[in-house]
């Protein structure tokens, strides 16, 4: 549910960063952050762990610039991934415009990856959002380690309705700008097509 | 079922309104500052001494406290736990939805007294609601008028790679 402020000039909208535990959700807003200049990022928030596992959320906002004479802002937040912290990523997609699915390449987590895409649909469900009618974007993450699960096969179970998706390496920052400007993108579409 | 869920809308005038309640509730209660922040986390309003304070963080946390103390109160069979209060050495803050949609945020010192915000509060969020209402009305016209005022209708796709260059 984007934000649109006549008085100040502004939109801001809300994307959220979901996957399982340890897929790099925290990595991919870290690496935004260190890449965008001061001007135009907030600052960063992480309510995580003492071992850096998310708690609640991280939080990044991101100002993009304007278009059409509206300041473009957007709200990054990520869920905490691992599997009992259910309650909590119900609450940070409430009024979300986009989701980015972060998923963890290696072999041994495929499991992972499929049980918390069905989590991301049931939660979406429950909020009264349908996965497929939202802006929606997959990234397969860490393609830089050994154990991979091949592309074909990701794309196959992650990816069944071919929503636009990206091989990244959020350390290394591979992939992480194609990510986000792809959901950032749907999203803006979405609002041309005017709200319903 | 909705795909995508309707925008928050706010237009110049009713910001104006909630900037002049927000002004009133801060003189009144002796605050130092007060906020009016969306459940999804964004700012609508600020007013008082904020020019030190990180606004949209404060508005983030403010609404994933709120999720948070909401999510509690259902466990225990509450609808929601309306009210907040956290207590600090100097500065406290007291939270608090209005109309069941937004959050207004009172931060203050030993200046004021938790019963005075609460007081003033009480009667400032009557007056945010019938605003809210106003809004609500307003957005739900222009949506049935065809939606003309959308500033987004417009924009190309030239407009939105641009943001990324």
């Amino acid at each position: 549910m984007a934000f649109i402020n006549y008085a100040s000039r502004e939109i801001n909208c809300k994307i959220v960063y979901y996957g399982p535990g340890l897929c790099g959700k925290t990595t991919n807003l870290q690496t935004i952050y260190q890449r965008t200049s001061p001007e135009a990022r907030g600052k960063m928030i992480s309510l995580a762990t003492e071992t850096e596992r998310t708690l609640f959320f991280d939080f990044l906002p991101l100002a993009l610039g304007d278009i059409r004479g509206f300041k473009t802002r957007f709200h990054l937040y990520t869920v905490p991934g691992q599997v009992f912290y259910d309650a909590s990523r119900k609450l940070i997609l409430k009024g979300v415009d986009g989701v980015v699915f972060v998923a963890d390449s290696q072999e041994e987590r495929l499991d992972a990856n499929i049980e918390s895409m069905e989590n991301l649909k049931d939660n979406l469900e429950e909020q009264g959002y349908e996965l497929e009618k939202i802006p929606f974007v997959v990234q397969y993450n860490k393609r830089d380690l050994p154990n991979q699960i091949p592309l074909e096969e990701l794309k196959e179970l992650l990816n069944p309705d071919q929503v636009p998706d990206f091989e990244a390496c959020a350390l290394t920052g591979e992939g992480v700008f194609e990510t986000l400007k792809a959901v950032a993108k749907q999203i803006l579409v979405e609002l041309k097509k005017g709200r319903k | 079922m909705l795909g995508y869920q309707s925008s928050l809308v706010m237009y110049d005038e009713e910001y104006q309104r909630i900037v002049e309640i927000a002004d009133k509730l801060l003189r009144e209660s002796n605050g130092k500052a007060v906020f009016l922040v969306d459940r999804n986390g964004q700012l609508i309003a600020a007013t008082g001494e904020t020019e030190h304070l990180d606004t949209t963080s404060l508005a983030s946390l403010t609404a994933g406290n709120i999720a948070a103390t909401g999510g509690l109160a259902k466990l225990i069979g509450e609808k929601e736990f309306s009210i907040l209060f956290h207590e600090g050495e100097k500065d406290n803050i007291h939270i608090s939805i209005v109309g069941g949609r937004v959050i207004l945020v009172v931060i203050f010192d030993q200046r004021s007294s938790l019963g005075l915000v609460r007081l003033r509060v009480k009667k400032a969020s009557e007056e945010f609601d019938r605003t809210l209402e106003e809004l609500d009305r307003k957005s739900a016209e222009d949506t049935v008028d065809g939606n003309s005022q959308n500033p987004f209708a417009e924009i190309t796709d030239d407009d939105i790679d641009n943001l990324f260059r």
